[in-house]
């Protein structure tokens, strides 16, 4: 159901849109950055609109790129292949434990939800010793596996879900047990198609966790041809810091890390507005 | 579904009580099985690289430590010295800390709840334009800080905020709005405002896809009159399990919140303290002084202080079954 268009609508969205461009100066300013030349870059207060456009500061990331030992399209491979997967991974255990605890009682349930509320509290930078220990005591180390298996645990995902899963209606599943459906198949057929919404948050928000992760390519990874994008990226801008050569490739760098997250957000977050639309299960 | 009820049956043999008991323990988890299978594969990352690390790094808060030479084992000295002796912590960490997630924590969830319920409001098609530019600031982070807000309270005349206040006539020179201590918790709080937009916002974005539009109709012919109303009988109660999500996720992210003072004033530790939270605390033991034991015994504390920040919000959201769970 669609509401006409009121008078309190029109007055929303023209308030409404001059405070969306002001939230969105960040991406416009990304966008823009990108594309200055030297003597715009250095500008103080900065611009945000570019004067005049040019692609070189593309060109020098690339010519810089094409000089490492590794080559670019290695670390490339490396974050998408990570992404992937962890982006599966995620979805899958963690609708699969939401399942589990936002719809059946059972023994330790109690103890499991509340240690992974504290755990949201849970910084992995503070613990970065003891997880490196625990990734080398399992011979993880320059394996994907150590990139995966420590974004697999996301308490912030599984918490998220319970509270969407708990929300199906329990006659719904007792309805499918009784023409047979097995645990398997509620969780396949009635479980995951309607968490929709909230297994398209999550995909934003590892995505962007995973994209952006440096902590697993610094710590697990020794060989340099098992590191990430992002790993690589960050690095090139710290050895760069303070020349002023490195600002360009750093606004070009900026915008490369910064597409993939966008695209992810727009594709999801559509979905999300979509599945529930014409639903009306609860 | 309702499994998990314990017995209670008085015997006389308190043998044989104990047997039944674990005879039917057993066998609830054979019945549950598909249950433990379920959650086996999260759970097996969970603990090995969340609770065992963190169990770990908690330990320490029992210890002398600085990174280099050997563990030494002081008991719980640290937390007496943290709360007799620790005047930083005690007068500028807690309250500055408690300052800023009371005005940031609910006020932020309360922005973040208008704007989604706002924007909900909008016709289906331009709806995902508002939402990237509401969430673009959490979607940017540390570039979007420096280029909005250090531009605009520059201390010197050419920030934003200074240029304005001087061609306005307002102020008579420049006012160094993050070196000063008066100003600085203000414009923390502004900020993380703005960024305030994050997860929890989503998740109350998706959740509102979720209430079901015959409660509207119904809720119209049972004389509902107003969208206030409307919000308060219908769209809250729908989406009890995404308000007590982004409600957790706020608390979480206030009092995880202390780079926003480091990106902003550009140092470590901020001028006389007074944007001082504790996470500032643990990384100044962590990172400066090297005294890690010290650090994890904060870190627990600050673990703690948000275990009971969160109980409270189960108490304000949480579903009737799961208090009784």
């Amino acid at each position: 159901m669609r509401r006409r268009w009121s008078w309190f609508q029109f007055a929303l969205v023209t308030s409404f849109t001059a405070l969306a461009a002001f939230m969105s100066l960040p991406i416009l300013f990304i966008v823009n950055h990108a594309f200055k030349p030297q003597n715009e870059l250095f500008l103080f207060p900065p611009q945000f609109l570019v004067q005049n456009p040019t692609l070189r500061n593309f060109e020098l990331l690339f010519l810089h790129a094409s000089n490492a030992t590794v080559p670019f399209t290695r670390y490339l491979f490396n974050s998408v292949l990570v992404a992937a997967l962890a982006l599966a991974g995620v979805i899958l255990v963690s609708t699969m434990a939401a399942y589990a605890l936002g719809k059946y009682r059972f023994h330790f349930k109690g103890f499991i939800l509340s240690l992974i509320t504290l755990s949201l509290m849970f910084a992995p930078e503070t613990v970065g010793i003891p997880r490196y220990l625990i990734i080398s005591g399992l011979g993880m180390n320059d394996t994907y596996f150590g990139h995966l298996l420590p974004l697999l645990a996301s308490p912030v995902a599984v918490f998220l879900l319970i509270g969407f899963v708990s929300q199906i209606p329990d006659e719904l599943l007792e309805a499918a047990k009784i023409d047979g459906a097995s645990h398997l198949t509620i969780f396949s057929r009635i479980v995951i198609p309607l968490s929709a919404p909230a297994i398209a948050t999550i995909s934003i928000l590892t995505f962007q966790t995973v994209w952006g992760d440096i902590e697993t390519s610094t710590l697990f990874m020794q060989e340099e041809t098992m590191r990430t994008l992002a790993f690589y990226v960050n690095s090139l801008l710290s050895g760069l810091q303070n020349s002023v050569a490195g600002q360009n490739m750093a606004a070009a760098a900026g915008l490369l890390m910064f597409l993939p997250n966008l695209i992810i957000f727009l594709i999801f977050q559509k979905r999300v507005l979509e599945t529930m639309v014409h639903s009306g299960i609860k | 579904m309702n499994a998990g009820l314990a017995t209670h049956r008085t015997t006389t043999s308190r043998g044989a009580r104990v047997r039944r008991k674990t005879t039917l323990f057993i066998r609830q988890l054979r019945r549950d099985l598909f249950c433990y299978l379920f959650l086996a594969p999260f759970l097996i990352c969970f603990l090995a690289f969340i609770i065992i690390p963190v169990f770990m790094a908690a330990l320490l808060g029992f210890t002398s430590y600085d990174g280099f030479s050997g563990l030494r084992f002081i008991g719980i000295d640290n937390y007496i010295a943290l709360f007799t002796q620790d005047i930083i912590f005690l007068t500028k960490a807690i309250p500055n800390t408690v300052f800023f997630a009371l005005l940031v924590g609910p006020g932020g969830y309360l922005l973040a709840f208008a704007f989604a319920w706002l924007i909900h409001q909008l016709p289906l098609r331009i709806r995902d334009y508002y939402t990237l530019a509401f969430y673009a600031p959490s979607m940017a982070g540390g570039v979007a800080l420096s280029v909005v807000w250090i531009a605009a309270f520059s201390g010197d005349r050419v920030g934003y905020v200074n240029n304005f206040l001087l061609s306005m006539g307002w102020i008579e020179s420049p006012v160094i709005w993050l070196q000063d201590p008066k100003h600085l918790m203000n414009i923390m709080i502004l900020v993380s405002l703005w960024i305030s937009f994050s997860v929890g916002f989503l998740a109350m974005l998706a959740g509102l896809q979720t209430v079901n539009k015959e409660l509207y109709e119904a809720g119209r012919i049972d004389g509902i009159s107003s969208r206030l109303q409307e919000v308060f009988y219908i769209t809250l109660p729908s989406m009890k399990p995404q308000m007590l999500f982004s409600a957790v996720m706020s608390i979480v992210g206030t009092l995880k919140a202390g780079s926003i003072s480091v990106q902003l004033t550009g140092m470590p530790i901020s001028p006389s303290y007074s944007g001082h939270l504790i996470i500032n605390h643990i990384d100044d033991y962590a990172f400066i002084r090297f005294e890690l034991g010290y650090a994890s015994a904060v870190s627990v504390v600050l673990l703690l202080l948000s275990y009971f920040a969160m109980r409270f919000a189960y108490r304000l959201f949480g579903e009737k079954e799961e208090t009784r769970a």
